[in-house]
């Protein structure tokens, strides 16, 4: 089983994010969860979302202390928030930064494995809005492999409709462009 | 059969709702439950459901409105928590002593104060004495579930009474996973249309909701229990039709891993699902450990708590409320009370914990059931214990 | 007062405690519980009505010529309709 946390703040999707991987998943045939920090949120707010993704039934329902993989959607939050608390030993930090990874590292005092993607220039330029949560979703699945990309297409072309095209455009983008530290 | 799909449970539960035909919804929006009557609002909005989704301005109306309506015949659904249930309250009692079939959902969420929104049983076992048959669903698939089934116990003839089907707040309200969802066909032929035992109809007029006075009142209220107890014969029928068509299986206490089990830990609700994975651990090192999960709560199921804790030495009783200078949480007050007459009856510890969100892990499981396991003789018997407080 | 049969035992109580007879209601003649009646003096009423608006019990009857009279069945005798009538027509009498 593979549990993932999510850091970002409200109104940037992190919601989104985990239940599209959920469902990508499910459809794939396996099992997960999708859920976030549970209680009110406001936009701007730091907020955290949570996944498991597993070959068999997942029967634990408590919160994710101890995640395989972080992903940071917005790189303003580091130093305001601990994002690599309780990250498991040989865990995989994912980070949206236009920073070089060893920048990151130091900031963070963190010397275990980590992925970069400027995740808002692509947003930026694919989006038009610097809404990173599908665009990250790329590159959590090319570092974990969670996933297969295709098995998202699915899930963001009923999230998003008309702008499905768009999402899934930042989506490949990042998985294509995350440097693997 | 069926199909499997991912989705948030709480949009699961509104989806099953819808699939049983409902004619009439009323219901007000409260965290964490907002989701059901909200997606309900949608489905009717689209045409998906042909029914009259009534907003009104409180829970009190909500359950109000549904009872006239039930009253008058239709078929009706509702939805809430907590403080909202508490508004209900007042209408609770009435629609079981009126024997109108309401099904209700609930998600649970601790009772203020301090204002909280997130998942205890406070709620419900606030409302257990007011004649409703009460399920509890662990996950997503047995939320759904119990949905459906929970219109053909409520409606049947030999029932008659309203139902509330309790989905733990946020842990799983909130959670998005895989479930199983009966087809339309699949659910019209579990589920007939409604033929009320009476409807308030000018071609067959009668009056509902009478005054009782002392001469009628005890009677009607003993007629009252009668139905409730006798309701289990319909939830067990129903359940092993469930088995039968959908080839998933309901007890009203389910047993995991019981077998030569002297310790056995009872659960109810989605906490029964991570004490699974703490029971397989405990299980591999050896220790003759068991679950049971209890999924009937009212009528309390006193023939399947005997059989299940036979032979077992030890039953630790999780509960996820206080009951303020009772002799213990509501439900191992109630378990304790059930098995006092059996001579066997196991040693009963009970710990309250998950208080208003709190959360409840693996190893929180592990910790309370070591602490019991390996007492030392000497440790004084308290009719309950706080877990994971601090300072306790 | 009306004969009340009581349900023998508490299985024969309906489901509900549902009354199926429509208007029983009227077997109960709270006529019984009067202790002044209204008396309509015809040559001060002006047919306007307000006595039989008024009844909480709804037992004021029109009778054919326009005027009206309390059905004693059911009149408790409360006095509204007299308390109501205007031009004075009605006045409370004492029973026996």
């Amino acid at each position: 089983m593979i549990e993932i946390r999510w850091h970002g703040r409200g109104g940037q999707g992190a919601v989104t994010s985990v239940e599209l991987l959920a469902l990508a998943a499910i459809d794939e045939g396996k099992y997960a969860q999708g859920f976030p920090s549970f209680g009110p949120e406001r936009r701007g707010a730091p907020v955290a979302a949570f996944n498991r993704v597993d070959s068999e039934r997942i029967r634990i329902r408590s919160g994710i202390y101890h995640p395989d993989v972080v992903v940071v959607l917005d790189e303003s939050l580091i130093g305001l928030v601990n994002v690599t608390e309780g990250l498991k030993p040989g865990g995989k930090l994912i980070v949206n930064t236009s920073k070089k990874a060893a920048d990151v590292m130091k900031i963070l005092n963190y010397s275990g494995a980590i992925a970069t993607v400027d995740a808002t220039g692509i947003a930026w330029k694919e989006l038009g809005v610097p809404i990173t949560n599908t665009t990250m979703l790329g590159a959590l699945v090319k570092v974990t492999g969670v996933v297969g990309l295709d098995a998202l297409a699915g899930p963001v072309e009923h999230r998003f409709g008309r702008i499905a095209s768009k999402n899934m455009a930042a989506l490949k983008r990042a998985f294509d462009e995350v440097k693997i530290n | 059969m069926g199909k499997r799909k991912g989705m948030e449970i709480a949009l699961a539960a509104a989806e099953a709702a819808a699939l049983c035909r409902p004619d009439v919804i009323a219901a007000y929006p409260i965290t964490p439950n907002t989701h059901i009557p909200e997606h309900l609002s949608d489905i009717v909005a689209e045409g998906r459901l042909d029914a009259e989704f009534i907003c009104v301005e409180s829970e009190h109306s909500a359950l109000s409105a549904c009872m006239g309506a039930s009253g008058a015949g239709a078929r009706v659904f509702t939805a809430t928590s907590s403080q909202g249930l508490l508004y209900m309250a007042e209408i609770m009692a009435i629609a079981s002593s009126m024997r109108l079939p309401v099904v209700m959902a609930l998600g649970n969420r601790a009772l203020s104060g301090p204002l909280n929104i997130w998942n205890d049983h406070s709620d419900i076992m606030s409302q257990r004495d007011t004649g409703w048959i009460s399920l509890f669903a662990s996950h997503g698939q047995e939320v759904i579930d119990m949905v459906i089934q929970s219109f053909r116990i409520a409606e049947d003839r030999d029932v008659m009474l309203p139902i509330n089907i309790n989905l733990d707040g946020f842990q799983l309200t909130h959670v998005v996973e895989v479930m199983d969802f009966p087809l339309q066909e699949e659910v019209d032929a579990f589920l007939p249309v409604y033929k009320p035992y009476a409807s308030l109809h000018p071609d067959h007029p009668c009056s509902m909701g009478t005054l009782g006075l002392p001469e009628i009142f005890a009677e009607a209220t003993r007629a009252r229990e009668a139905a409730v107890v006798n309701s289990r014969k319909t939830i067990l029928k129903v359940w092993d039709e469930w088995e039968k068509r959908f080839g998933r299986r309901y007890e009203p206490i389910e047993s995991y891993k019981m077998k030569g089990a002297e310790v056995a830990v009872l659960t109810m609700g989605s906490m029964g699902e991570t004490a699974e994975v703490a029971i397989d651990a405990l299980r591999e090192k050896g220790v003759p450990v068991g679950l049971l999960k209890l999924k009937l709560w009212r009528p309390f199921p006193y023939e399947d708590l005997q059989k299940a804790v036979k032979g077992v030495k030890s039953l630790i009783v999780m509960d996820r409320a206080v009951s303020f200078g009772g002799p213990g949480g509501p439900v191992a007050s109630e378990i304790r009370s059930a098995l006092y007459d059996d001579p066997n009856r196991p040693d009963l510890t009970n710990y309250i914990f998950g208080l208003g969100g709190r959360d409840v892990t693996v190893e929180d499981f592990i910790t309370m059931i070591d602490k019991v396991r390996l007492a030392d003789k000497k440790r004084p018997k308290e009719h309950y214990e706080f877990y994971g407080v601090r300072g306790e | 007062m009306a004969n009340k049969r009581w349900p023998e035992n508490w299985q024969d109580v309906t489901p509900g405690c549902i009354v199926s007879e429509p208007g029983s209601a009227s077997q109960y003649h709270t006529g019984d519980w009067r202790a002044q009646r209204p008396i309509w003096d015809n040559t001060k009423c002006i047919k306007c009505g307000v006595c039989y608006i008024f009844c909480p019990e709804g037992c004021i009857i029109e009778k054919e010529d326009g005027f009206f009279e309390a059905d004693l069945d059911y009149c408790k005798g409360c006095g509204i309709c007299a308390h109501e009538c205007w031009p004075l027509a009605i006045k409370m009498v004492e029973e026996g």
